[in-house]
């Protein structure tokens, strides 16, 4: 019989993210499908009564939960040493886990600690024969398997945006604390804080509709000769300014900020997508100014409908890559767009 | 205060990212088509390590770098011709399959063997290195297991920048959500952290170093330990190339206000 445990951390706020509903959604579908199975729920966090009760709703017949000051920050010691107690008190054989970074630095050492087996980036999980089986892609998105363990417990950590979230009502949960005996050596690192741009300077915004990819084409030599990079700048700032878009890049243009060229200042490579960047989820894209060679589209998998606008017809985005090819000059298609936008 | 540091970096190598990867059905179970043929490079996120790891240890003398990798024992040869001119390190081979398709788990405890084997070494000097994620299997999962199996559990990932304080403390960004970065102080050694990208070009090839290393990796590659990964209780129902090919529309001969009002329109729907 499997015991599955969706494992969860709050927010700053005391909130469960969506992700973390996603993932209840996914482990109470496997629960409904195998028989015989139950569904638990675990949480960390500073203060978890809020989060459980915000679920409570949920077929889950039994609550778990670590909580404390020392259980706020995303910590490796400390969140291990929560997460193993957890799954041991809960016996859990299938450990459900949104793959948020909190759980994405955890999971896998508390799956070695506790002796068992973990799968991240999961986009499905099903019922096969009896037995749960998950779907995840290789290769950088280039292929998908479908892979089922005998190990337990078996860890998985679905990916966020891959699912439903679930749409439990609220209640009163009541929640058995779990006691974690916390030694010198898991508080040996210290949580500082975040660090981000400023509000307007951000360009990376995962809730984004649409993600719009900026190429290298943008710091080369145009029509007359020269480079506009000023320019580029201005219509792109303008352009997200407009949309609110999420903003991504090739590696080649990242490669050049990180070379030390003066270009494009506003990107870094957190925005690179990709076969060394992200893999975002956004229901549109538009690329400009970029080939659309394999090592760049691996990050658009999960891009769905997708535009392109590049000066070579037979760029990568031709042969099967986007929806549509606009052959023309992103430039001049780019101010237009600004100011119908702007309208 | 000057700490020397130990600096193990576990690298695997995977197919140069150019290539068209096919999967096939193997014996052994799932595999790349026409694998041993295809040229293979560093990983990338691993790299990015390699080259964070070579200047932490430029940076505080009396520090060395260990490349503790396992792929097959050709291959790992062609990507140590051009790896081995990049930064100073020794090579620790280990001759297995390099596939996505082996277990992370299985990996973990051939990589910790082989750090446990490098002589003299000191947990309180100890930083592993590592990519926190590969461009074959992509789990993001090795480098937690090898840390648990060493013991450490001050352990980072998704690191793009590490600073060594005046007291020895390490500071380390680490990505998380939303394009930010969370910002943690560690005592210090021993530690472990899988890195992003970083904040370093790749270095230029140089010939010089290129000789240095190329004295222990041959050796290192003649007594690569052979590694067999059996993928346990793992079983692959299906491999398969996603089946979605988009029928593009090529547009050529409209105007950019044409076209700009088309682009607006699509967003606004």
């Amino acid at each position: 019989m499997e015991t599955i445990l969706v494992l969860a951390h709050t927010e700053a706020d005391g909130t469960l993210a969506r992700s973390a509903r996603e993932a209840l959604h996914a482990a109470r579908a496997l629960n409904k499908a195998i028989a015989g199975s139950q569904l638990l729920v675990g949480l960390i966090g500073e203060n978890i009564q809020a989060a459980a009760d915000s679920i409570a709703a949920c077929p889950a017949t039994k609550f778990f939960g670590v909580s404390g000051a020392d259980f706020t920050v995303s910590r490796y010691a400390t969140d291990a040493a929560a997460a193993a107690a957890i799954c041991q008190a809960a016996q859990a054989t299938i450990v459900v886990v949104p793959a948020t970074s909190r759980w994405n630095r955890v999971l896998p050492g508390v799956a070695q600690r506790l002796g068992g087996r973990v799968d991240t980036h999961v986009t499905g999980l099903t019922e096969a024969g009896g037995q749960p089986a998950i779907n995840r892609w290789y290769y950088r998105q280039r292929m998908e398997a479908t892979i089922s363990r005998t190990q337990r417990p078996w860890f998985i950590a679905i990916d966020p945006g891959s699912q439903p979230a679930c749409e439990c009502g609220a209640g009163t949960a009541t929640v058995a604390s779990v006691a974690v005996n916390l030694t010198e050596a898991d508080q040996r690192t210290e949580v500082i804080g975040t660090r981000e741009p400023k509000a307007d300077a951000q360009t990376i915004r995962p809730d984004a509709h649409l993600l719009f990819v900026t190429g290298a084409g943008w710091t080369k030599k145009q029509a007359d000769g020269q480079t506009h990079v000023p320019e580029a700048e201005k219509i792109i700032l303008e352009f997200l300014k407009h949309t609110r878009a999420s903003l991504g890049s090739s590696k080649s243009l990242v490669d050049l900020g990180g070379e030390g060229q003066a270009v494009l200042p506003f990107l870094s490579h957190l925005n690179q997508i990709g076969q060394t960047g992200s893999t975002p989820r956004h229901a549109k894209g538009l690329s400009t100014c970029c080939h659309g060679e394999e090592p760049h589209t691996v990050g658009w998998r999960f891009i769905n409908e997708r535009r392109a606008i590049s000066l070579d017809p037979n760029c990568g985005w031709a042969r099967g890559k986007a929806d549509v090819l606009y052959v023309a000059d992103a430039f001049k298609v780019m101010v237009k767009l600004n100011e119908l936008l702007g309208q | 205060m000057n700490t020397a540091y130990q600096i193990v970096v576990c690298a695997g190598i995977v197919p140069d990212p150019l290539q068209t990867l096919e999967p096939v059905l193997s014996p052994t179970g799932p595999a790349l088509k026409n694998e041993m043929m295809l040229p293979a490079v560093l990983d990338p996120w691993a790299g990015h390590a390699l080259y964070e790891a070579a200047n932490l240890a430029k940076n505080a003398p009396g520090s060395k770098v260990w490349l503790v990798s396992l792929g097959p024992k050709a291959k790992l040869q062609q990507v140590m011709m051009t790896v081995a001119q990049k930064v100073p390190f020794e090579l620790v081979a280990l001759d297995g399959p390099a596939s996505g398709f082996t277990e992370a788990a299985e990996v973990a405890a051939a990589l910790t063997e082989a750090i446990q084997t490098i002589p003299g070494l000191d947990k309180s000097k100890l930083l592993v290195f590592g990519g926190w994620e590969s461009a074959s299997r992509g789990a993001g999962a090795t480098m937690q297991m090898v840390g648990e199996r060493l013991g450490i559990v001050d352990q980072f990932q998704g690191v793009d920048q590490l600073t060594v304080g005046a007291d020895g403390s390490l500071e380390i960004l680490e990505r998380i959500e939303g394009g930010k970065h969370q910002v943690s102080k560690c005592a210090g050694p021993p530690a472990l952290l899988g890195w992003a990208t970083g904040n370093l070009p790749e270095p230029k090839n140089n010939p010089q170093i290129g000789m240095t290393n190329m004295r222990t990796v041959m050796p290192a590659l003649q007594k690569a330990k052979p590694t067999k990964l059996a993928g346990e209780g793992l079983a692959f129902a299906s491999v398969t190339l996603p089946k979605q090919l988009r029928e593009t529309k090529v547009v050529k001969d409209k105007s950019p206000e044409e076209i700009a009002a088309e682009i607006a329109e699509w967003i606004n729907k």
